[in-house]
């Protein structure tokens, strides 16, 4: 047996191991009780078995020796927990005839007081919630999509429906977009009337998007508000271009929330929810700071978004609202929707997959509230969710139950 | 300040004053820099290295060399795989959150293999993990590594897996099992490689120490869902000598999935927030964990290990182990990957005004496109991959992409005439033919109106305008 001192370690380290003499094997012949004895003597020394060598040199002490350990060494872990100054506003959407609406339950979602899933610190008070688009007139949808309601393209209310009975939504979003003044302008007066519809035809929380033409968004929005007065409708958006006041003011007069959409800059963020203050109180405020597609932006709007809830957490009292994620954006991405050759995969898998992950990146930067489209999306963001909120005890993972991965056979 | 709260100070707030002070203060320009403050405050932004600076490598700075090492080394060590040109570097985190400075050594992704596998299938997922490439705005997305498994539990036939898979490839491998004897047939197959060993259990983890240091290789500690005995066990091998480790604590697809987070979470905080040397190690996760328990279709398995791996690069992980080789599994992962580990410094736009690409002349095309950066390298790539001559007129929408930023009003008719007129296009084209993105084509009217251009609405992607100049485009 050679034993070196560390300075020889790197010169004839690989000489030895080019011989390629089996240590462990070595370390049998041995036997274990030996080696713990030459462990002791020598300490801190690296061991170095060369049988081709025959004769042990005398060991070089370079360094006061050190004993290897041989039993594990016992360390704490202590949870890195943290306090923050900030909580996130409690927002509630929807309400049921005792509330003053007709739905069959509100949704509550926000109250966080600790990062996303930071559940060694706190629970997640509310499930995220996950809202199906419906649309009030056709409009292009990826392939995808388009097979699962290919039937109720032309009826919002069975849309939903269809959305809610089949599909799991937790709520609906409905996009009034036949109101665009360039496209089919479809009077506030309509546009109500198609929001009744939905109204009828489901009975979990609504929101409500316009066309992006801010002033007509604003007519629509208080024909909407009215007639779904005590509602707690979500009102999809309300931005820095419009008439702030006049939205503001209806939203509060008919009791609803106001989704805050700025694009991507925490400072306008702060801007329009300082403007909402002077109008509604905290507490009917969401806002959604934009959401990119995955390889389109999605690294932006994952960082606005976690900076926004730490600095909400941290104390900045304008960004303590629950979150709205545009997931549906997803399918901007050519990748999602675009045929492409084999071996990509059909997009029928790639297109929801797409939006799967687009949603769960910003699930865990804390988004209260995902609008979808995809059925296989929508579950599987629905699964997430529902294991996140069960967990938090450190019990669930059973290492026993991955323990064996190394050997699986597949 | 105790030592925890210094080294709490450490990842993101270190002043190029404070390194400057170490520096030689020679100002030499050995580097490149004008001055040895330029220098430094390149390091803080670790646009050099420390190895650099030449004089700082002599020896009478080494104890200089050592402090400033010091403090520059990243909270999360960063740990080397394989050897020479196909090396791999894992970890190196300076920060948590990616908005704090930038994440470096972008999660490696490693695809597993057998000792059971007929050859045939063993060489065709070496070849198909080499040959994985998927160009995204001018990058090639690759795979990284393949994973050796023993699950016939023979050494020898392990051994000889790991040399036949080292014959195939000149990507780094990670060499799978838990008992010490398989894993060394697997290490003196592929001695000159410097594989990761997965990994050091509480069971095995003193031979499994021996032959890291015998062999020089990385290990990995595997101690699932559990930070007490992981904490232990690195304390330990450290002690041991072992100075590369990579920490397993556990990927759990189905029940477990939120301690999972959690246990990545708790470690990379320790590490990074509060200077935990013995959790400051690159993180392994190992979606192929989906494929345990699951009953039904592989599309099932295929579907949960594509979203558990996005939610493992999201948190933290700097290593992955995962089966599929579908595309559609790989390819929202090797772009998410791409995406946040982007320096997020950059700014998300791209400079407004008119780009000629190609050959154009005065019967050439003229379009718009927005300023947003994704938006734009698309429209450009696509330009260029259908060999199109063309204008085309970048316009200010704030950084936004084109249906985002009709809806949002920062792009409107009225910026698209003001383009028109400000790039001096017309100066250029004989024509008075403006084609816009598909997604403003409720614009075209009004654009008409103020321009007094024609417009043709084109495509809704981009990728569609070299099929529509064939089929629309005459002047």
């Amino acid at each position: 047996m050679k034993i070196l001192g560390k300075e020889e370690k790197e010169g004839e380290k690989k000489a030895v191991v080019k011989f390629g003499p089996k240590l462990l094997e070595l370390l049998s012949r041995l036997g274990e009780i030996e080696l713990e004895d030459v462990d002791l003597e020598v300490g801190d020394l690296e061991i170095w078995l060369q049988p081709s060598a025959g004769v042990a040199a005398p060991p070089k002490v370079v360094a006061p020796p050190k004993v290897k350990p041989t039993e594990i060494l016992e360390a704490e872990f202590v949870p890195p927990v943290w306090e923050y100054p900030g909580q996130i506003v409690e927002v509630k959407l929807g309400a049921t005839r005792g509330e003053g609406g007709t739905r069959r339950n509100s949704l509550t979602i926000g109250g966080e007081r600790v990062p996303a899933y930071y559940l060694f610190e706190k629970p997640t008070p509310h499930p995220p919630v996950v809202v199906f688009d419906v649309f009030d007139a056709k409009i292009p949808l990826a392939k995808a999509v388009k097979m699962h309601v290919r039937d109720v393209m032309e009826d919002p209310a069975a849309w939903a429906k269809l959305a809610v009975e089949k599909f799991g939504a937790d709520m609906i979003t409905l996009h009034l977009i036949s109101t665009d003044p360039l496209i089919q302008d479809a009077s506030p007066r309509e546009a109500a009337k198609t929001v009744e519809e939905v109204l009828q035809a489901v009975d979990v929380p609504l929101a409500v998007g316009g066309c992006g033409d801010p002033e007509k968004d604003v007519k629509v929005f208080e024909k909407v508000a009215e007639v779904a007065e005590g509602e707690r409708l979500l009102i999809n958006s309300v931005r820095l271009e419009m008439d702030i006041e006049r939205v503001a003011k209806v939203i509060k007069k008919h009791d609803h929330v106001a989704l805050a959409f700025t694009s991507m800059d925490m400072n306008l963020a702060r801007e329009l929810n300082r403007r909402l203050y002077d109008f509604l109180p905290k507490e009917q405020i969401v806002i959604d700071t934009t959401t990119a597609a995955l390889g389109y932006g999605l690294d932006y709007a994952f960082s606005i978004m976690e900076r926004t809830r730490l600095a909400g957490l941290m104390g900045d009292p304008q960004l303590q609202h629950p979150m709205a994620s545009g997931t549906t954006n997803a399918w901007a991405a050519r990748e999602a929707w675009m045929e492409m050759v084999p071996e990509w995969g059909p997009r029928e898998l790639r297109g929801p997959i797409w939006e799967t992950v687009t949603a769960l990146t910003l699930l865990l930067t804390g988004v209260d509230l995902f609008m979808m489209m995809h059925p296989a999306a929508v579950k599987t963001v629905k699964e997430v969710i529902g294991e996140m909120m069960s967990g938090g005890g450190g019990g669930r993972g059973r290492p026993e139950k991955i323990a064996e991965w190394v050997t699986l056979k597949i | 300040m105790s030592e925890r709260e210094i080294r709490k100070t450490r990842a993101k707030e270190i002043s190029p004053i404070d390194v400057y002070k170490l520096l030689p203060k020679t100002n030499c320009k050995e580097c490149g820099e004008e001055n040895c403050m330029a220098f430094a405050a390149k390091l803080v932004n670790r646009e050099v290295t420390l190895e650099d600076c030449p004089p700082l490598l002599k020896k009478e700075n080494e104890e200089a060399y050592k402090k400033l090492w010091e403090m520059l080394k990243p909270p999360v060590k960063e740990v080397t795989i394989g050897t020479g040109d196909h090396a791999i570097k894992i970890g190196g985190k300076l920060v948590m959150y990616r908005h704090e400075f930038t994440y470096f050594n972008p999660t490696a992704i490693a695809i597993d293999v057998t000792d059971k596998m007929p050859e045939e299938e063993l060489l065709d997922r070496v070849k198909r993990t080499e040959d994985f490439q998927y160009e995204y705005i001018g990058q090639d997305l690759r795979l990284d590594m393949i994973a050796v498994r023993s699950t016939s539990k023979d050494s020898k036939l392990f051994g000889s897996t790991v040399e036949k898979v080292l014959r195939n490839t000149s990507l780094p491998l990670v060499l799978c099992a838990f008992n010490p004897e398989i894993m060394e047939d697997g290490l003196v197959a592929a001695q000159k490689s410097r594989p990761l060993i997965y990994a050091a259990t509480e069971n095995n983890w003193k031979d499994m120490a021996e032959l890291s240091s015998m062999y020089d290789c990385p290990l990995t500690v595997f101690a699932p869902n559990n930070l007490k005995l992981l904490r232990s066990l690195t304390k330990t091998l450290i002690d041991y000598g072992i100075k590369d480790l990579v920490l397993d604590p556990g990927t759990f697809p189905n029940e477990g999935l939120s301690d999972m987070i959690n246990n990545f979470t708790m470690v990379r905080r320790a590490a990074c927030k509060e200077g935990d040397d013995l959790l400051g190690f690159p993180l392994m996760g190992t979606p192929i964990t989906a494929w345990l328990e699951h009953k039904g279709t592989a599309e099932v398995a295929m579907w949960k290990e594509a979203y558990l791996t996005s939610i493992l690069i999201t948190r933290y992980a700097d290593i992955l182990i995962m089966h599929s080789l579908d595309g559609w599994v790989l390819l929202p992962n090797v772009i998410l990957r791409q995406n946040l580990y982007t320096d997020p410094r950059k700014p998300v736009a791209v400079k407004p005004g008119l780009r000629v690409l190609g050959e154009p002349d005065e019967n050439s095309p003229v379009m718009f496109t927005t300023n947003f950066a994704l938006t734009y390298y698309t429209v450009e790539s696509d330009i260029k991959s259908g060999q199109v001559n063309c204008y085309l007129m970048v316009i200010d929408s704030g950084g936004i992409s084109v249906e985002s930023s009709v809806a949002g009003r920062q792009l409107t008719a009225e910026k698209v005439a003001e383009a028109l007129k400000e790039t001096g296009i017309a100066d250029k084209v004989k024509h008075r033919k403006l084609i816009i993105p598909g997604r403003a084509a409720r614009l075209s009217g009004e654009i008409e109106e103020l321009s007094g251009w024609e417009v043709m609405v084109g495509p809704l992607d981009s990728s569609g305008i070299p099929k529509f100049l064939q089929e629309k485009w005459k002047t």
